[in-house]
C-alpha cells in the first residue's frame, strides 16, 4: 500500500468522525454556544433535547436582544476535554462567541472553564456535576446552574443515613466527577453519624459491573453508593438486582436522571432515593414547559434540559439589563439577578458561581403508585438552596468565606 | 477460610465465574471476527454495531411482534445476518481485490451509520430487556450467588463456539471454505461457487455477532453504544489469539475474560486496559498471536 492511499484512508476516517458542523454566525449577532455530549452515554440527559430547550428560550425571548439577532452554535465534545476546550477557543477567536452553555461531563467542563477565564467569556455549566467548578477550578466567568456534587450528596446521602443506611460502600466512576461525588457523599455520611467502609473505582463505560458489585457485597456495608451516572448507573443497578445484592444493601443513586429511570423501568428502579434540581411534574409551570417540550422531543425533559432553557433566559435577561454583551457587565448583572421561572423560585447566582435554588429529594414510585406515563417520582423532601448547596467554602479565590 | 495471596478462595472462585461470563461474550464476538478475517481477509469493524443490532432486533421483536426470548435467539441473528449479507453483496464484495484497509474503512463507516440510526430512533439511554422467566432467579453455588441467566450464557456460548470450530475445522464444508481462502480461483475452476461462499461466511459471522447481542440483552442495558465499547476489546482478543485463528479466538476470549475479572479485584482501575497490556506483550513476544501461524 502506498502512502497516499493510507493518507486517503485516514482522511476519510477523520471526515466520518467529525461532529455536527456549526452554522456561521454574522458578526453582529449575539452568539450562544452549546458544547455537549451529543452522541455518547450522556446524550439523552441533555444532548439534542438541551439544544431544543435553548432554541425554545431564544424563540420565547423573541429571537433578538439589544436589536441584534441571537444565534446558536452547537458541537459534540465526545466526552473529550481537549475537543471541548479547543472548540470553545475556536468559537471565541473566530465566531464572536458571547456565552457558552456547558453540557454533560465534569472533565470537559473543567477544561472549558480554563478557556472561559482566559477568553473572559461566561460559561454556564448545566450538565456537569463536579463542584470543583465553583471551588478549586472556579473562575469569574463560571456559573454552575442546575446541581453539583455537594447538593446531590446533601440530598441523597443525608436522607439515606437518616433512614438507617449507616454503612456505605461506593461504586465510583474513575474520573473527576465520580471521585468528587464520592468525596462529597462521604463527608455527608460521616457528618450524619454514618460510616464509609470502602470504595471501588470503576473505569468509565465498563461493560460489566458484577465483579465490582460482589466486592461491594463482601464489604458488609448496608448502602451501595452509586457514584456514577448515565449508562454506568443503569447497568450497575440492573446487575445489583440480578445478583440479589439489593436484598442486603440499599442502592443510593447519587446522580440519576429521569431518562435513566425511564429506561430501567419502575420494576427495577422502584424505591430508589435520588436528588434532582427539577422535575417535570412539580407544579403547573413545570408541567406547562414539559408539555411544550414533549411535543417536540417525545420525552419529558430532564433537569438539565429544563435548566438549559432557564439558563439561556437568565443570560439574555442579563444582557438586556446590562445593555451590552460585555462579559464583565453581564456577569455583574447575572450575580444581581433573582431567578423566578419554571425552573427555580428565588434562585440567585452567588459570588463563587453557584446558582442557589431549591433541590428535591425524590423516591422512585412503585409500578402501582405510578398513574400515568412518566409519573416516576414522589417528593420526599424539598431542600432550600442554602441547605442544598451549603456555605461558600473559601476554596474559590474570588469568593472568600 | 482458605486464602490465596490474601484473597479468600470463595472470592477467587466467584470472580473466576464472572470472568468466564464476560469471556463467553468476548469469545463469541472474537469468533465471528476470526471467521470473517480468517476466511475472507476482511477486518470487520462493523462487528460491534451488528452486535447492538442483534440486541435491538430481539427487543423490537419482543415489544412489537410478541417474539419471545427463545424465538428471538433464532430470529434476530437470522434477520441481522440477512442484513449482513446485503452489506456484503452490495458493498463489501467490490473491495476484495484491493487492499484490506478499504474493507476496514467501509465496515467502520457501516458501524457509524448503524449506531447513528439506532441513536436517532432510540436515544442513548437505552432500554431494558427482561430476563426470560425460565432463567429468572439465581442458584447458590456455595461460594457465590450465580444468576441462572449468567450460567446459561456460559453454556450457550461455549456450545456455539465449539460447534463453529467443528464446522470450520472438521467438516467438508469447512474444508471448502478454507480452500476458498487459500486459492479462490482454483476452487472456482472446480465448479464451486466461491462468491456465494464468501457471502454466506460474512452473513454467518454477522449472525454470530447478533446472537451474542441477543444473549447480552437481558444482562446489560440495550443501547446504541453497547457494541462500540466492546469491539475494541474484542479486536485485541483476536490479535492475542492470532488473527484468523478460530480456536485462538475462543480460548483467548475466555482466558482474557478471566484475567480481566481478577484485575477487577486486585487493581480495579486497570481493568479496562489489562487486555491491551497483554496484547502489547503478545505482539512483542509472539507477533503472530498465541495460536497464529507465522
Amino acid at each position: 500500500m502506498n502512502i497516499s492511499k493510507t493518507a486517503l484512508g485516514v482522511a476519510m476516517l477523520c471526515a466520518t468522525m467529525a461532529g455536527p458542523q456549526a452554522v456561521l454566525a454574522a458578526d453582529s449577532d449575539v452568539v450562544i454556544g452549546d458544547i455537549d455530549d451529543l452522541s455518547g452515554t450522556y446524550a439523552d440527559v441533555m444532548g439534542a433535547g438541551g439544544q431544543e430547550s435553548i432554541k425554545m428560550a431564544i424563540a420565547d425571548f423573541g429571537g433578538t436582544v439589544l436589536g441584534r439577532k441571537i444565534s446558536l452554535l452547537v458541537t459534540d465534545h465526545q466526552n473529550k476535554p481537549d475537543i471541548g476546550a479547543s472548540k470553545f477557543r475556536e468559537w471565541a477567536d473566530q465566531n464572536g462567541l458571547d456565552m457558552l452553555i456547558g453540557g454533560s461531563n465534569s472533565g470537559v467542563n473543567i477544561a472549558m472553564a480554563k478557556v472561559a477565564a482566559a477568553k473572559k467569556i461566561p460559561l454556564i455549566v448545566i450538565g456537569a456535576a463536579g463542584s470543583s467548578l465553583t471551588n478549586e477550578d472556579c473562575t469569574a466567568y463560571t456559573v454552575h446552574y442546575v446541581y453539583d456534587t455537594t447538593s446531590l450528596a446533601n440530598g441523597t446521602a443525608a436522607t439515606m443515613v437518616k433512614n438507617g443506611g449507616k454503612t456505605w460502600f461506593y461504586l465510583t466512576a474513575d474520573y473527576a466527577f465520580g471521585t468528587q461525588l464520592q468525596n462529597a457523599a462521604s463527608k455527608v455520611v460521616e457528618a450524619n453519624g454514618g460510616k464509609n467502609i470502602g470504595a471501588v473505582r470503576v473505569p468509565l463505560g465498563a461493560s460489566d459491573f458484577s465483579s465490582f458489585l460482589l466486592q461491594a457485597q463482601g464489604s458488609g456495608a448496608n448502602v451501595l453508593g452509586l457514584a456514577n451516572a448515565g449508562g454506568d448507573f443503569s447497568n450497575s443497578l440492573k446487575s445489583a438486582i440480578e445478583f440479589g445484592i439489593t436484598k442486603t444493601m440499599k442502592p443510593a443513586a447519587l446522580l440519576a436522571f429521569i431518562n435513566n429511570i425511564h429506561s430501567l423501568g419502575l420494576e427495577t428502579a422502584q424505591g430508589l432515593y435520588l436528588t434532582t434540581g427539577w422535575y417535570w411534574d412539580l407544579n403547573d409551570k413545570t408541567r406547562a414547559f414539559a408539555k411544550r417540550y414533549f411535543a417536540k422531543m417525545n420525552a419529558e425533559p430532564s433537569m438539565d434540559q429544563a435548566g438549559a432553557y432557564s439558563a439561556t433566559m437568565t443570560y439574555l435577561n442579563a444582557v438586556k439589563a446590562a445593555g451590552t454583551t460585555d462579559s464583565d457587565k453581564v456577569m455583574a448583572e447575572l450575580k444581581k439577578a433573582k431567578i423566578n421561572d419554571m425552573f427555580a423560585t428565588g434562585g440567585y447566582i452567588r459570588a463563587d458561581g453557584v446558582m442557589v435554588h431549591d433541590m428535591y429529594v425524590m423516591q422512585v414510585k412503585t409500578p402501582q403508585e405510578s398513574k400515568y406515563p412518566w409519573d416516576y417520582y414522589k417528593v420526599v423532601k424539598i431542600m432550600n438552596g442554602e441547605e442544598a448547596f451549603g456555605p461558600i467554602t473559601g476554596l474559590c479565590a474570588i469568593a472568600p468565606k | 477460610m482458605t486464602e490465596i495471596f490474601g484473597v479468600p478462595v470463595a472470592v477467587i472462585l466467584g470472580q473466576l465465574m464472572l470472568g468466564l461470563v464476560n469471556g463467553a461474550f468476548y469469545a463469541m464476538l472474537s469468533l465471528g471476527l476470526a471467521v470473517i478475517f480468517g476466511l475472507m481477509g476482511v477486518v470487520n469493524f462493523a462487528h460491534g454495531a451488528f452486535y447492538a443490532l442483534g440486541s435491538f432486533a430481539a427487543l423490537l421483536g419482543l415489544q412489537f411482534l410478541g417474539v419471545n426470548y427463545w424465538m428471538g435467539l433464532v430470529l434476530a441473528p437470522l434477520a441481522v445476518g440477512l442484513l449482513g449479507i446485503a452489506v456484503e453483496r452490495l458493498l463489501l464484495r467490490h473491495l476484495y481485490k484491493i487492499n484490506a484497509l478499504y474493507g476496514l474503512l467501509l465496515t467502520f463507516g457501516v458501524a457509524l451509520i448503524v449506531e447513528g440510526c439506532l441513536q436517532e430512533f432510540f436515544g442513548s439511554s437505552g432500554q431494558s430487556y427482561p430476563v426470560p422467566a425460565q432463567l429468572a432467579g439465581a442458584v447458590n453455588l456455595g461460594f457465590m450467588i450465580l444468576p441462572k441467566y449468567r450460567a446459561w450464557v456460559i453454556v450457550a456460548s461455549i456450545t456455539v463456539c465449539f460447534s463453529t470450530w467443528f464446522l470450520i475445522e472438521r467438516t467438508r464444508l469447512g474444508a471448502t471454505l478454507r480452500a476458498a481462502r487459500e486459492n479462490g480461483p482454483l476452487l472456482q475452476a472446480f465448479g464451486v461457487n466461491v462468491p456465494l461462499l464468501m457471502t454466506l461466511t460474512y452473513g454467518g459471522g454477522i449472525a454470530l455477532a447478533a446472537l451474542a447481542g441477543v444473549l447480552a440483552a437481558p444482562v446489560i442495558l440495550v443501547t446504541p453504544q453497547m457494541g462500540s465499547s466492546l469491539v475494541t476489546v474484542v479486536f485485541a482478543v483476536v490479535v492475542i489469539g492470532g488473527m484468523g485463528s478460530i480456536l485462538g479466538a475462543i480460548v483467548s476470549g475466555l482466558g482474557l475474560g478471566v484475567i480481566e475479572g481478577f484485575t477487577k479485584v486486585i487493581y480495579p482501575e486497570a481493568s479496562n486496559i489489562v487486555v491491551y497490556v497483554i496484547m502489547a506483550l503478545v505482539l512483542i513476544l509472539r507477533p503472530a498471536g498465541l495460536f497464529g501461524k507465522d
